[in-house]
């Protein structure tokens, strides 16, 4: 098994009285594609927002490799090669594909800060961008302004952002969401098709495409981990078919 | 597919497309010296001008590219017009001296506010820089020892522009110098908005919630550009200072900060040549109005701010912008 790159020890994490996060343990090893799975309000996207920052937990730990990153500032997790997509479009409407992809890249070449040079002047940024996005299929649309983009398109440009950033272990929260079947299980190959240097965790309702796309399933049921272990594992475990895939998975 | 939709789609020329001089852009500086030879009696009024549309350009940086609301611009205006009327008086009169001055104290106080600045948005930090050109004001006006209180600062004392051309009452060396500041301070500008710095600052606008999560340090870029816009602000203040070789309160005014806001938002904020357009129109309607009945002269301005708004979201240039482009695709 490879060497983990993303884990957390008893991360605790409640709003009042409500429990959204306990004691969760996960490890996520490089290069795996992890999914995580739960009913509505089990505490998967609070879980990504523990582990990327946007939310402190109460207790516990989160290590990026060996480092301890629990106190990081959102932005210096991303720049250690931490980083999500978010599951409603959260996009900078009124920049162009390339523009976004631009910003990101030259963030992370910490050239973000230099106001006195021109941008066309950046080249191999420009190239970078632009490979990212054609990667994507988004090359035709990368000068129009993202708002006028499709919103399968706005997913992948999602991705297209967290790609500029070079990540280590990309968390994707729902990243097909609100996309119509047939176009999902496209944008997942593509997601799969990423560099296996990537470890991916990503969040997703559809069983078909977890099962599908993913190494490991973890389940979480009130801000709890209720199993992990492989596909096969999963779609045979008494409890999970009972409390989660229900009536209605036919497996 | 897409070859044959004939736009520029190679990344590189696009980029470069996006920020080369507009014929337009060259028309607007010629057209810049036209009042020396159209209105030659009216350059004091054109020096007016060209002060006013570069302290719109330093609140366009950061309400029209960063998205930072303020309504305490004028604080560092007149930090700039103080700190070159005190200096003078002293005997350090001599322009370049009294600009440099007037811009490191103002982009110092910017510097030092920026850090409450950064942390804030919307309606907090209106009140936020509301307050804060209260307490300037204030400052000015209780340390008359400084800087002569509500009588205005006395004895200041200009030196002539590289020791030769005196800022007169016709105001030939004026128009020339505000100008040229102007015209300096442009190109600066243009090419930070150019830059990935300036591309950074447009992702602050569009998504100050997304920032983080693609590595931006959003906080360390607001401070960067509200210090910047605070050393324009403080030059403008210079300039005015110099120009009409007096200082009084009235730099520091709420209705300054005010102004400066309506102009940038009837041009056009983000786009540049919002805040010049603005200042263009806004000082010579109040030039004109203001000769018919000096009470009423904000009534036209009123009725332009709140058509523009209703109709006009991205200002008078926006306007013409989408003007132009609904031209073009109905002719092509």
């Amino acid at each position: 098994m490879s060497a983990t790159v993303l884990s957390t020890r008893g991360l605790d994490k409640s709003f009042g009285s409500l429990i959204v996060a306990k004691d969760i343990a996960l490890n996520l090893p490089q290069g795996e594609r992890y999914a995580l799975i739960g009913p509505n309000g089990a505490g998967k996207t609070t879980l990504i927002n523990l582990m990327t920052g946007m939310l402190q937990p109460d207790g516990g730990r989160i290590f990026l490799g060996d480092e301890d990153i629990t106190a990081l500032k959102p932005e210096d997790r991303v720049k250690r090669g931490l980083v999500r997509t978010f599951q409603i479009n959260a996009l900078f409407p009124r920049l162009t594909p390339l523009e976004a992809v631009m910003l990101a890249v030259c963030e992370r070449r910490q050239d973000a800060g230099t106001w006195w040079r021109r941008l066309p002047a950046y080249r191999d940024a420009i190239e970078e961008a632009h490979t990212i996005l054609e990667s994507l299929k988004l090359g035709a649309v990368c000068h129009r302004p993202t708002h006028e983009l499709a919103y399968g398109q706005q997913r992948l440009l999602e991705i297209a952002l967290a790609l500029a950033t070079k990540p280590k272990v990309l968390l994707l929260d729902e990243p097909a969401a609100g996309v119509p079947k047939e176009e999902s299980a496209e944008l997942f190959s593509v997601i799969s098709d990423l560099s296996k240097d990537i470890a991916i965790l990503f969040i997703e309702h559809d069983m078909n495409v977890v099962f599908r796309f993913a190494s490991r399933i973890i389940v979480m049921v009130s801000g709890q981990i209720l199993v992990e272990g492989s596909p096969k594992e999963i779609s045979a475990h008494p409890r999970v078919r009972e409390v989660y895939l229900g009536r209605s998975h036919h497996g | 597919m897409s070859i044959s939709t004939g736009a520029v789609t190679d990344p590189h020329l696009y980029l470069q497309a996006q920020s080369r001089w507009h014929p337009l852009e060259f028309a607007f500086w010629a057209a810049s010296i036209l009042p020396f030879f159209i209105f030659p009696n009216h350059l004091v009024l054109a020096s007016q001008i060209a002060i006013t549309a570069l302290f719109a350009l330093s609140l366009d940086l950061i309400l029209g590219y960063a998205g930072i609301v303020s309504l305490g611009h004028a604080a560092f205006f007149g930090l700039g017009a103080y700190t070159t009327g005190i200096l003078s008086k002293y005997g350090w009169g001599d322009p370049f001296v009294g600009l440099l001055a007037g811009s490191v104290v103002a982009g110092l106080a910017g510097y030092a506010s920026s850090f409450i600045i950064a942390r804030f948005r919307h309606l907090t930090l209106i009140m936020i820089t509301l307050g804060l050109g209260f307490l300037v004001h204030e400052a000015a006006n209780q340390a008359s020892w400084l800087t002569g209180g509500s009588d205005g600062l006395q004895g200041v004392r200009i030196g002539p522009l590289l020791g030769r051309f005196t800022f007169d009452l016709y105001g030939y060396a004026a128009y020339t110098y505000s100008l040229i500041v102007l015209f300096i301070v442009f190109l600066v500008v243009r090419r930070l908005i150019n830059s990935p710095f300036g591309l950074s600052l447009r992702g602050i606008r569009e998504n100050p919630v997304r920032m983080p999560a693609v590595g931006a340090p959003s906080h360390a870029h607001i401070r960067k550009i509200y210090t910047i816009s605070a050393v324009i602000a403080g030059i403008a203040g210079a300039v005015l200072a110099q120009t009409s070789g007096t200082v009084s309160l009235g730099v520091l005014d709420f209705q300054r900060s005010a102004d400066v806001l309506v102009i940038l938002i009837l041009g056009g904020a983000g786009r540049l040549y919002g805040g010049l357009i603005g200042a263009l129109i806004f000082i010579v309607a109040r030039d004109q109005f203001s000769g018919i009945n000096p009470q009423l002269w904000y009534f036209p301005i009123g009725v332009l701010l709140v058509a523009v708004v209703m109709f006009l979201p991205g200002g008078i240039l926006g306007g013409l912008a989408r003007l132009t482009s609904t031209l073009r695709s109905r002719w092509s």
